[in-house]
Order: structure tokens, then sequence, then C-alpha cells
């Protein structure tokens, strides 16, 4: 039972994980290319990361509660 | 040099201290540390306060027993506490403190209720070789067709069953509630008070100095908080609620710091660790806060689109649009509720099983191996330290700055609806 919910959690941690990598990716891309709009982008690249986060979060919760 | 050779010293001191509670905590069934227990107990919330490894504080009870309609208040130290785990060594009017908190008794005796008893009897502490972990042990139980784990103490050869905790749904979907209601000043309580006096006192100290200092460059205190307080106004308030950010600053900046305040007040070692803001009740209280003010100063463009999303075609608003928004006006706050309340709760836990690393290779491999393992050990919860520093701000941050961008589509005016994107930019939200 334990476990179930174990491998839920991982499988949730790899989506948020892959979504997370790619914001980060993609801001440091951003940045680079224009590094006088790093505030905004920073901003913003945590606030997406905290959605992300957010529905890997639900998952685990989820998970936690199922298994 | 000098210095870092007394930090070693002290740093081994602590360790010496921590086996040796270890030793007395881990012999409980002749195996290992339980890290689990031990993990879980370190985010719980108790009715004592140890501010560790010292000193442990009583805290007053208020506790009110739904079926007898009695209030019963008085201060932990009532249960007298017998080693550090927070177990009380007396019953108070049916109550016990197990493991730091105040449980009832299933089913006690008439005296049990009345005043004020021991449970180990009049025969003394000695017949448990003195160990306060041996007060209460717990078996398997099946209710209701389920295996759960119950909590009892043997008392004159009886076994006296404790209810369980209230658990995260307050019984809602079949979990645990208890038959009591505990209003106490719990040690998470006492921490939000402390946090909320500190924050008083210095924001009241902030506000003279912008007072007297009107037209110069701010000094002290007011130095430290202006930076922060201009960034949730510049990055959070001005660009998210546009004209409206005067409004709404004020609950941003008391949301921002009250996180930030008992973020950081949990990192504190030796301070108890309290975690509050990884308390699902107290992060359930903000996300609410969060969910009235957005929906009350929504507007009417913010419920329209809500439940009759316009240029849409009827039979797709009944069948989706309308159903997913209006559950999507809920998940929001229960997202941030579990944001914050994940967050810290993990930081926490990672916090306490690092250490617990040097108790597992010290069962495992023996003790040459523990303190090997303790330096990589310390190593590690340092540097995680170092990160939740850094979550205990962009958690803080991120629920600042998510109310805002809630507050942002609940309080946008209307566009005008020939403009192409007005109806993806609304759907985004």
């Amino acid at each position: 039972m334990g476990s179930l919910a174990g491998i839920g959690m991982g499988l949730a941690v790899i989506g948020a994980g892959i979504g997370i990598g790619n914001i980060g990716a993609k801001a440091m891309e951003a940045i680079a290319r224009q590094p006088e709009a790093v505030g905004d982008i920073r901003a913003n690249m945590i606030l997406t990361a905290a959605l992300v986060e957010g529905a890997a979060l639900i998952a685990i919760v989820m998970a936690f509660l199922v298994g | 040099m000098k210095l870092s050779r007394i930090f070693f010293a002290l740093v081994f001191g602590l360790l010496l201290a921590f086996t040796n509670t270890a030793n007395a905590g881990g012999g409980n069934e002749g195996e290992g540390v339980d890290v689990e227990g031990i993990a879980f107990h370190h985010i719980a919330d108790a009715n004592v306060y140890n501010w560790n490894p010292w000193i442990t504080m009583p805290l007053p009870c208020f506790l009110y027993n739904k079926d007898t309609g009695k209030w019963s208040t008085f201060l932990s130290s009532k249960f007298h506490f017998v080693g550090h785990h927070g177990d009380g060594s007396e019953i108070v009017k049916g109550y016990v403190l197990n493991a730091g908190s105040v449980m009832k008794i299933k089913n006690p005796t008439p005296e049990m209720m009345e005043g004020h008893m021991s449970i180990a009897g009049d025969h003394g502490h000695d017949s448990h070789d003195g160990h306060a972990h041996h007060l209460f042990s717990t078996e398997l139980k099946t209710v209701d067709g389920k295996e759960k784990e119950v909590s009892y103490f043997e008392k004159d050869g009886q076994k006296f069953y404790l209810e369980d905790k209230t658990a995260w749904d307050f019984g809602v979907f079949g979990g645990e509630f208890t038959s009591f209601y505990d209003f106490s000043i719990t040690k998470n309580v006492f921490s939000m008070f402390l946090v909320c006096l500190f924050m008083i006192l210095v924001f009241l100290r902030i506000t003279k100095m912008y007072k007297t200092n009107e037209g110069k460059a701010p000094s002290g205190v007011q130095g430290f908080f202006e930076p922060m307080i201009v960034f949730i106004q510049d990055e959070v308030a001005k660009p998210f609620l546009g004209k409206k950010w005067k409004q709404f600053l004020p609950f941003l900046l008391t949301i921002f710091f009250f996180i930030l305040g008992l973020n950081l007040f949990g990192q504190v070692p030796f301070l108890g660790g309290s975690n509050v803001s990884g308390s699902l009740s107290v992060t359930l209280v903000l996300a609410v806060a969060a969910f009235l003010v957005v929906n009350i100063s929504g507007n009417a463009h913010y419920w329209g689109h809500i439940v009759w999303m316009p240029g849409v075609p009827a039979w797709l608003k009944i069948a989706i649009l309308t159903p997913v928004e209006i559950i999507g006006v809920f998940i929001k706050p229960i997202t941030l509720m579990l944001r914050l309340f994940a967050n810290i709760t993990a930081g926490h836990m990672v916090m306490i099983i690092f250490v617990s690393l040097i108790f597992i290779a010290r069962d495992a491999a023996g003790d040459g191996i523990a303190w090997l393992t303790s330096v990589g050990s310390i190593a590690l919860t340092m540097f995680m330290m170092a990160i939740e520093l850094l979550v205990a701000f962009i958690q803080a941050f991120v629920f600042t700055i998510l109310t805002a961008a809630y507050l942002n589509a609940s309080t946008e005016e209307s566009h005008d609806h020939d403009h192409s994107d007005s109806h993806e930019h609304a759907a985004a939200h």
C-alpha cells in the first residue's frame, strides 16, 4: 500500500521535474538573450514554477490519501 | 582558526548530547531508531514547548469535552512531564499527554474523569525501568474492516485506549475527529504569538521612523525592511494590480511578512523548530483569507467569465467551461494552502532525516561508521538549511504573487470584446 503511494508520488515528481526544468532552462536562455529583463523574467519564472508545482502537489496529496 | 575550533567542539558536544538522547529513545523495542516516528513527531504540533535540549516549557490547555459539556483549564505541566518525548505520567480529568499532545482516554474509569492520578499507579515508576516511552504503547487493531494503529496504556492490568488525533479532513471523509475540542495555546500558537508580537513591534517602529525620518535616507531597522516592502510594492502590487495597487498593498504585505516571519522562525535551531507555516490549519486560514479577498473584490467581468463565458457556444459552456471555471475558483486557494504546507513541512522533515542518518548508520554498522557519517550528515544538513532559507523567502513571495495574480484576474476591468486576445487572456486565468 505504501509503496504504491510512493510510485504515484515519484511519477508526479517526474512530471513536475521536467516542467520546472524546462521553465528554468528557458528562463536562463531568456536572461542570456536579454540580461536587462532579468527582474521580470525571474518573477515570472517563479510564478510559473509555482503553478507547475501546484499540480504536482495535488497529485502527491492524492497519492497520500488513496494509497 | 580558534573560532573554528570552538565551533567544532560545540558541534561535537551537541552531537554527544544527541547521541545520549537517541540511546535513551532508541532502546525502545530493542531495535533501531524509529526515524519515521521521530520525523512525524518533529513536524507535529504539541502541548509542550521544548526549547531543546534543555528546557521544557508548559503551555496552557483549554479543553472542551463535547459529551459532558465541561471545560478543563490547566497548565500542561500538570501532566507531570517525564523524559524528553513530551509524555506525561499523570491522568488529568480523563486526558493524558502522549508524545507532546493531549489525548482523551476512550474508556476512562470514573476516578480518571474526576481528578488527577498517576498512570503508573502507587507502585511507582520502577516497574518499567524508569523509561518514559514505556508509558504508552501502540497495537494494531481492526476497526470497521481496516487495520489501524491505536495507542493505549496499561493500568492495574487493564488496557486504556486513547482517541486518535483529528485527521486532516476533520472527519468529513471518514477520518478521525476527537470527542473533545482542543483550544489550547499549543506550541504552534505560542510561536505564532511570538512572531506576531515581534512583527507588530518592528512595523510600528518602522511606521514611526517613516514619520520622523521623512525625506531622509532610511536607517536602522527601517533600512533593513524597506527593500522588501518596496520589492512587494514594485514587483508584485504595481505590475499585477495596476491602478488598484494601493488598495491591496496592505493585504499583500501582511501575507508576505506573516509567512516570511513564521518560515524563518521555524528555521532557528534549538527554538523547538515549530512548524507553524507547515501546519495545514494555518495555511488553510491564509488560503481562505486570500479566497475571500479575491472573490469579494471580484467584479462583474470576473463572475461573468466564470459563469457564462462570452463568445462560446452554450452547450460548451454548460458541459465544460462553467463547471471547470467554478472548480477552478476553489482549486486556486487549495493549491495555495497545499504548496506552502508541503514545502515547509518537507523542509523540516528533510532536516531531521539528515540528522537521523547518523543513527541509522549506527544501527546498521556501529559507532565508528556513525561518527564518519556525522561529518557528511552535518554538511548535508547545513546545505539544506541554506536552501531552506531561500525557500522561506521564495514561498512567502510565491504565496503573495499568486494572490496578486488571482486578484488581478478578479478585479480586471472588462476589455473591449472585439479585442482578439481578450478571451484567451481571461481563459488563461
